[in-house]
């Protein structure tokens, strides 16, 4: 009896003393493409590849091209790249586009009737906040700080400051995107910490202050226009996003900033931007190449076919608007994906000769029967993998995924807005100007000269859309104008009828998807949700 | 070997004890213990004199010699054969034959770390020796026990030759996690992770190696293997060569026939010609192939408005057919064993190879095994080593035919009139390029596709089990393992594969990979046993120490073809673009202490308690390690003196057990880690005209730890009329906390969307009960029946904050899935809208039932409707045998799994026939006929349907030809029918598909078996 005691005390002794060898064993990564946080800046170089994936956050969906390794989880990697979630949220909304596809409820985005678990919006809303995180990660590597402890030289400490405003712009843009769609949402910056933690969710009037102070200082640290690499953000960005929030003010803090706007745009104008001799070449496959069309463009997301690859994007834009008897090496690709086409409404804005009216309508019926039918609604022909060179005709890099860098914000849209903030009050420009501005744009295009008299707010949203159509600023254009929802303004499959129905104005707002209202008891839905 | 470990620890106890209390005077007994089976002696059987600890054990030739008094009764026992007990009348010599019995009731079974008389055993197990395995052409080894073991659920992943099969144990634990149960071989916990370019972890090994599984199932049992046990372990061990034996040589052969299958029903050519005249008549010209009036092929849409002189050619192909084809599939096998002296061998080699019905398809395996078991010092050591090599190549079949073969246009050939595209016909656009979204020709995507893959895999241990000569209760056991595996494959396609053409590129795909697992394992424990005869109790205590390394690393290169000549020019233009290039790989461990008590009061009352502490460098260091416990009590009723002598009652347990087990099978080894990745250079980003790689922090959760499983069950095992009639009944529930979930984390607070967190709670619940009777027991004739059952009820408790997952990825469309996790509902609930009928009870097109009421269809209309896992299963098998005959079955039912037919829902619509993204025009299900459905309807309830079914998965018939050439041979001849049959409501090809998504299946076909076993 004895000697089992005893046993049994020297096996309860083993387990309960015997040392374990790896209680504080570190195991690093082995894979060569992953490395710890503290190794990962001994090179300084990796500023600059930080930086690189803060912009390409917009650009591609994750760290292999064309998928592979996705920033984002929970829905298909494509889906849930920025542009593409963009793209989505301001365009298929709106009379400028509808799409045939059975994806989930994308078909929900034009008929108006999208819920809180809608899948799309969660992707572009975290998509929104991954680049929040991406941004403020970044600041949070580049204090003076941590850039002292890692011995960092001077020339690259003047670098990195240039950096970090950029980061901060970046983050601007995101969050004015979040303000835009969704007005009030979660708040974090770098100071906040990394982890499980629950963000405050910060009212549209504190977003909208804190982005006026923030594009405001950063605008100190920023190259002067045009005087950055191409692609990269400059002061006039800063003035574009504060003329953007300016314009909208009304809808995000119901309240009237038009010559603050004007202030902005008048900036931007004096810039050293010119537009680009042709409209058409601003969306080929080009357009980072060539002078006349770089000269217009403030800020563009960029792609290569050999470089930047991805499933969203203008590899999305462009050939999901290819099908039926289109030829797809017409557009610089290898085969359409039919799912995009255009309503009877908005083709209908056109008059005359209008160059900018680019629609494929042989073969198709103007009017939208069924929506998943690609032959109903005419195709929209805008964006392009091809280019002029020497008077030929040639093709991107890569069939599949175009070269055409995505022109998100360009001297023509200043020209708009400097005229709707005049129209709507504000002070600092005149009509005389403006009218010369939109002449400038219509004459580009053939679309005929209008007179200063004629030039009324509606006229505005009508060129609006028809000089930037499918470039993502159709339903901030229609919410400001107060004619995205309810009956003002109705189009084909509007609210789910073919004629276009009222629908509620709580669509004028996305819902917080109810995965992060439930994920962060710091949340309030939006109204009616 | 470990049985063997066992029986010689018997033997040492039985000598002890008889040597410590000397008996009276009596008879001297002695005769020979031999195997029924083939006659040869068994050296180490117990005798022991039935109601006395008096024994002996017999020696190397069988032999024994005991003392007894006449009346009493001698009970002969061996390890792994039923027991038998003789009466002593007079006569002095005494030959007894064991029967070898899988079945018996008085074996042992092997459990983690050491072995436990079954009939001592608290906790639910369940072993499988050979002898009742499935039959037939089986090359997975998870097939050999499909449908024997209540709670054990067996699903091969299809038809295709040497696929892999998912066990789920008890309904499963996990949700995000694996849900596959820990394997461990011959002591060798392994890693499921089986790498690019094998099909499952377990098709190395041979099955003919395999001598026993045994399945654990309650915490009880598993919890020495803590927190990998959460999904119940499967223990299995390879067959070992015998002390005493002389050689014996076997040489195994099967010749399997494989018959085309059921193949869906699709429309006919001329079917499919009046279907587009009828719905599409715009694009009637895209039918069958046109020629110019010179006869030269030309694309219907360069067709001119006049058409004198233009031929169009209607082919007539029936696609599937083209891609399925009968096929014959060898397994050979030759097996050496017996003992040189003390030292039993067994080698084996085994050769399968086995090609699959859908064309290109095949699977090559060479197995070595070899195993030595000495005693040497005295018989205080025991050594065991195994060895097992595996050889396979693989030859993937391009899977993307099975579904093409449903799409293709009918009228269409399977080669073109000119040689474009390696003379495959392809749809093309105007300027000779294919239309990318078009159907892919099923004979292109098998033809010009070689994906082949050789896995190589070499496992072993060595283990010394040695008995202290000072205190002989007292063993020591020492297990080294290595388990290496060595993967290398390649996918290539021709840059003239139509679907992989590109102009600019080149196209094509010339890929290769490598893989690398490595597994090593040291394990030391000490285990004492005791019987303590003043105090009636029998202890058994076991502690040791394991740790075990794992690794793996993988590298892929990608890219495309080059052009080298240019069709038209002949100038090379070749260039090579590497489109994808990457390796990874991650390495972590795992350390562990465990103990374990085994105590039996009285030879009546049971009690396990075991607990196991583990340490995972998957886990940050404030949460490494866990402790695992477990309890259970047993109460052998039938040894309670009002059964003790009841004629019915053979044996009555009770067992209550109580445990904690764990899941650690995250997604990656560095989880919890901050960690920065680098881009390819294909997602890298221009500043001006400079493209730089980018650098990604990536979202990582620090808090990760283990997910817990707490398990009670209950039990009852029982055995009639001298084992006649034996079984049990179990019931558990099975709670999972801290489920490691990938779940949204709140916007801005990490680095990325989704985390694993351990968030959610999940429960089974569940009855179990096996019955098995041997309906004729005599010694020509011999019948025994099995049946068993498991009623499981699996219930999602606790999600975060009630939200739901999405899960359950279907064809048709991008990003839809069918399924939900949701709290109330079981794993992998299908969440859809229900469908509105007409009186004729025809689906109304695009209308639902407003379940909310507020006038529209919205996603809120959607309702959970049914679960892919059934919630009663059964299996039955029987074997029958009439002097040399014997005929045996074995089948299984599934009931409550439902089916979402994807194969319907994205073939059965008219709007299918031409599309516009092309175009091209595509061919439908019959299943149209149904529905009448014009757009595509993918979240219909009406898609969802009962998949219950019985499959008769063995029908085998055999006949030994004994004693032959003079006694020297023996010859067992056989013949299978591998999954003979099935009967089931459900419309699809099969209602067996893993995760209930039925799409693009590899079939499972009929299989006609041949053996020969030769026997020396």
């Amino acid at each position: 009896m004895k000697k089992i005691l005893y046993i049994t005390m020297v096996f309860t002794g083993l387990i309960f003393t015997t040392s374990s060898c790896i209680k504080n064993m570190e195991m690093k990564p082995i894979d060569p493409d992953i490395i710890t946080a503290d190794k990962a800046f001994e090179d300084p170089e990796a500023y600059t590849q930080f930086l690189a994936k803060c912009y390409a956050g917009l650009a591609v969906s994750g760290q292999q091209g064309p998928a592979g390794q996705g920033d984002i989880s929970g829905i298909d990697e494509g889906f849930g790249q920025y542009l593409r979630g963009y793209w989505y949220h301001q365009e298929l909304t709106t009379d400028e586009a509808v799409i045939g596809w059975d994806d989930a409820t994308i078909k929900d985005f034009h008929y108006q009737q999208w819920g809180d678990g809608d899948g799309f919006i969660a992707a572009f809303y975290y998509r929104i906040f991954y680049q929040i995180s991406l941004t403020n990660e970044f600041l949070r590597q580049t204090t003076d700080d941590k850039l002292d402890t890692r011995g960092t030289s001077q020339d690259w400490k003047d670098k990195v400051k240039v950096y970090r405003a950029e980061a901060r712009w970046l983050r601007a843009l995101s969050y004015w995107h979040a303000l835009d769609l969704f007005g009030s949402v979660p708040f974090a910056v770098e100071t906040d910490p990394i982890g499980d933690f629950f963000p405050s969710q910060v009212s549209s009037n504190e977003l909208f202050a804190w982005l006026i102070e923030e594009l405001e200082s950063m605008e100190a640290d920023m190259s002067e226009p045009r005087a950055n690499e191409y692609g990269r953000a400059d002061k006039a960005g800063a003035w574009m996003l504060l003329a953007k929030l300016y314009l909208n003010a009304e809808v995000y803090i119901g309240e009237a900033k038009y010559t603050e706007c004007l202030t902005n745009c008048s900036k931007l104008i004096n810039a050293g931007y010119s537009l680009s001799p042709t409209f058409q070449q601003l969306f080929w496959a080009n357009n980072d190449m060539d002078p006349q069309t770089m000269q217009e463009i403030i800020f563009p997301i960029r792609y290569s076919g050999e470089h930047t690859q991805t499933w969203g994007g203008t590899t999305f834009i462009i050939h999901a608007a290819v099908g039926g008897d289109m030829d797809p090496a017409t557009y610089g690709i290898d085969g359409g994906w039919g799912g995009t086409r255009t309503t009877k409404q908005f083709v209908e804005k056109f008059q005359g000769s209008d160059s900018r009216a680019m629609f494929w309508s042989e073969g198709h019926s103007i009017e939208i029967d069924n929506m998943g039918d690609f032959y109903n609604g005419y195709a929209v022909t805008k964006f392009r993998n091809t280019y002029e060179e020497n008077g030929e005709l040639k093709t991107g890099f890569s069939l599949t995924f175009p070269d055409t860098d995505f022109p998100m914000f360009r001297l023509a849209d200043v020209y708009l807005m400097y005229a709707e903030a005049l129209l709507r009050g504000g002070s600092g420009g005149d009509m005389g100007t403006a009218s010369t501005f939109i002449n400038e744009l219509r004459t580009r295009t053939n679309s005929g000269v209008v007179n200063a008299g004629d030039i009324d707010l509606e006229f505005i949203l009508d060129e609006r859309a028809r000089e930037l159509y499918w470039e993502c600023h159709r339903r901030t254009d229609l919410v400001r104008y107060n004619q995205f929802t309810g009956d003002q303004y109705l189009w084909a499959w509007k609210g789910n009828t073919k004629d276009g129905r009222s629908t509620d104005s709580k669509y004028n707002q996305f819902p917080l998807p109810a995965s992060d209202v439930n994920a962060n008891p710091n949340l309030v839905q939006n109204p009616n949700y | 070997m470990l049985k063997k470990l066992f029986s010689r620890l018997l033997m040492f106890i039985v000598i002890l004890i008889s040597s410590t209390t000397m008996l009276a005077q009596g008879v001297a007994v002695t005769g020979i213990v031999t195997d029924a089976g083939d006659g040869t002696p068994l050296p180490g059987a117990t005798i022991v004199v039935k109601g006395t600890t008096q024994g002996t054990v017999s020696d190397i030739n069988g032999i024994y010699t005991i003392s007894v008094e006449t009346g009493q009764v001698l009970v002969f026992s061996y390890v792994g054969y039923a027991m038998e007990e003789r009466k002593v009348d007079v006569a002095s010599s005494v030959n007894v034959s064991l029967k070898s019995s899988a079945l018996s009731l008085d074996g042992v079974v092997v459990i983690g770390y050491g072995v436990a008389k079954k009939k001592d055993v608290t906790g639910s197990v369940t072993a499988i020796e050979s002898e009742s395995f499935n039959s037939g052409a089986i090359t997975n080894p998870a097939s050999l026990i499909a449908g024997k073991v209540a709670g054990v659920q067996i699903t091969s992943n299809g038809g295709a030759p040497g696929t892999s099969s998912s066990i789920i144990i008890r309904g499963g634990s996990s949700l995000s996690a694996s849900n596959e149960p820990l394997y461990v071989i011959d002591g060798i916990p392994i890693s499921n992770d089986a790498g690019g370019g094998t099909r499952s972890p377990l098709n190395s090994i041979n099955p003919n190696d395999i001598a026993s599984f045994t399945v654990l199932k309650d915490a009880s049992a598993t919890a020495i293997y803590g927190s990998r046990a959460s999904n119940g372990v499967i223990i299995i061990t390879t067959k070992r060569g015998k002390i005493g034996r002389p050689l014996q040589l076997e040489y195994q052969g099967k010749f399997s026939f494989y018959q085309i299958p059921n193949t869906l029903s699709i429309n006919t050519p001329d079917e499919f010609v009046s279907l587009i005249n009828d719905k599409e008549p715009s694009y009637v010209d895209m039918l069958g192939t046109w020629t110019d009036p010179n006869g030269n092929p030309i694309v219907y849409n360069d067709l001119p408005d006049d058409r004198t002189g233009y031929n169009q050619t209607i082919h007539k192909t029936n696609w599937q057919d083209e891609i399925y084809e009968n096929t014959m599939a060898m397994d050979h096998n030759i097996t050496a064993t017996g003992a040189w002296q003390n030292m039993p061998y067994r080698f084996s080699v085994g050769y399968t190879d086995q090609p699959g019905i859908l064309k290109t398809s095949k699977f090559q395996r060479t197995t070595i095994a070899a195993s030595l078991n000495p005693t040497l010092l005295n018989d205080n050591l025991n050594v065991n080593f195994n060895i097992n090599a595996s050889f396979i190549k693989n030859q993937f079949s391009n899977g993307g035919a099975i579904n093409s073969a449903l799409q293709m246009d009918p009228t269409k050939p399977v080669k073109s009139s000119d040689n474009s595209y390696g003379g495959y016909w392809a749809w093309l656009q105007s300027n000779g390029d294919p239309v990318v979204q078009g159907t892919k020709n099923p004979m292109a995507l098998l033809d010009l596709t070689d994906n082949k893959s050789d896995a190589n895999r070499v496992f072993g241990n060595l283990q010394l089990d040695y008995r202290m000569p000072f205190l002989p209760e007292l063993k020591a056991n020492l297990n080294l393992s290595m388990d290496y595996s060595k993967n290398k494959g390649h996918y290539n396609v021709p840059n003239y594969a139509p679907w992989s053409y590109n102009k600019s590129q080149g196209g094509g795909s010339d890929n290769h990979y490598n893989n690398e697992h490595k597994n090593m394992l040291g394990d030391f424990y000490f285990s004492y046993a005791k019987d303590v005869e003043s105090i009636k109790s029998n202890f058994d205590v076991t502690a040791g120490y394991s740790i075990q390394y794992f690794y793996d690393y993988s590298t892929s290169d990608n890219s495309n073809i080059p052009v080298i000549i240019d069709p038209v020019t002949g100038d090379s233009t070749g260039q090579e673009f590497i489109t994808e290039k990457f390796e990874s790989g991650s390495e972590y461990y795992l350390e562990s202490v465990f103990g374990r008590l085994n105590y039996i009061l009285n030879n009546k009352y049971l009690l396990t308690a075991s607990v196991r502490q583990d340490g995972s460098t998957r886990f940050a260091p404030k949460n490494r390690n866990a402790v695992f416990p477990a309890v259970a009590l047993g109460w052998k009723i039938n040894e309670e003196a009002f059964l003790r002598d009841s004629k019915v009652i053979t044996q009555l347990k009770l067992r209550l057990g109580w445990g904690v087990t764990g899941q650690q099978a995250v997604q990656g080894a560095y989880d919890y880690l901050g960690r920065y990745t680098f881009g390819n250079e294909f997602a890298s980003y221009p500043f001006g005209n400079t493209y730089y790689i980018t650098l990604r922090p990536d979202g990582y959760n620090e808090d990760l730890k283990w997910e817990q499983t707490t398990t009670w069950n209950a039990g009852l095992d029982y055995a009639f009329l001298n084992n006649r009639i034996y079984g049990s009944v179990d019931y558990y529930v099975r709670q999972t906390t801290n489920l490691l979930s990938y779940v949204p984390v709140p916007a801005g607070s990490n680095l990325s969307n989704y985390i694993t967190k351990n968030i959610g709670d999940l429960e089974n619940r569940g009855v179990e009960f096996s019955i098995n009777g041997k309906v004729i027991s005599k010694p020509d004739m011999y019948w025994e029946l099995g049946f068993n059952a498991t009623f499981n009820k699996n219930e999602i408790t606790n999600l975060y904050d009630g939200a739901m997952i999405e899960t359950g990825g279907i064809a048709g469309g991008v990003g839809n899935n069918i399924q939900v996790q949701a709290v109330g509902q079981p794993r992998n609930t299908f969440y859809v809208y229900e469908q509105v009928y007409d009186e004729s009870g025809m689906p109304i097109e695009g209308l639902y039932v407003d379940r909310n009421g507020d006038g529209q269809i919205t996603t809120d209309d959607k309702y959970f409707h049914n679960s892919a896992n059934p919630d009663k299963f059964f299996g039955i098998s029987s074997n029958f045998s009439y002097k040399s005959w014997s005929f045996a079955f074995s089948g299984r039912a599934n009931f409550g799994n439902y089916m979402y037919n994807n194969v319907q829902s994205d073939n059965g619509w008219y709007g299918r026939l031409y599309r516009a993204e092309g175009p091209y025009i595509s061919n439908i299900t019959t299943g149209i006929s149904e529905t009448g459905f014009q757009n595509a309807h993918y979240f219909s309830d009406y898609y969802i349907q009962d998949a219950a079914f019985f499959r008769m998965d063995n029908i085998s018939l055999s006949y030994l030809f004994k004693d032959l050439a003079k006694n020297t041979l023996d010859i067992r001849l056989s013949a299978t029918v591998n999954n003979a049959f099935i009967i089931t409501n459900y419309s699809g090809i099969d209602p067996e598909v893993n995760g209930g998504i039925d799409n693009g299946v590899y079939p499972r076909t009929r299989v006609w078996v041949f053996g020969v076993n030769l026997m020396f």
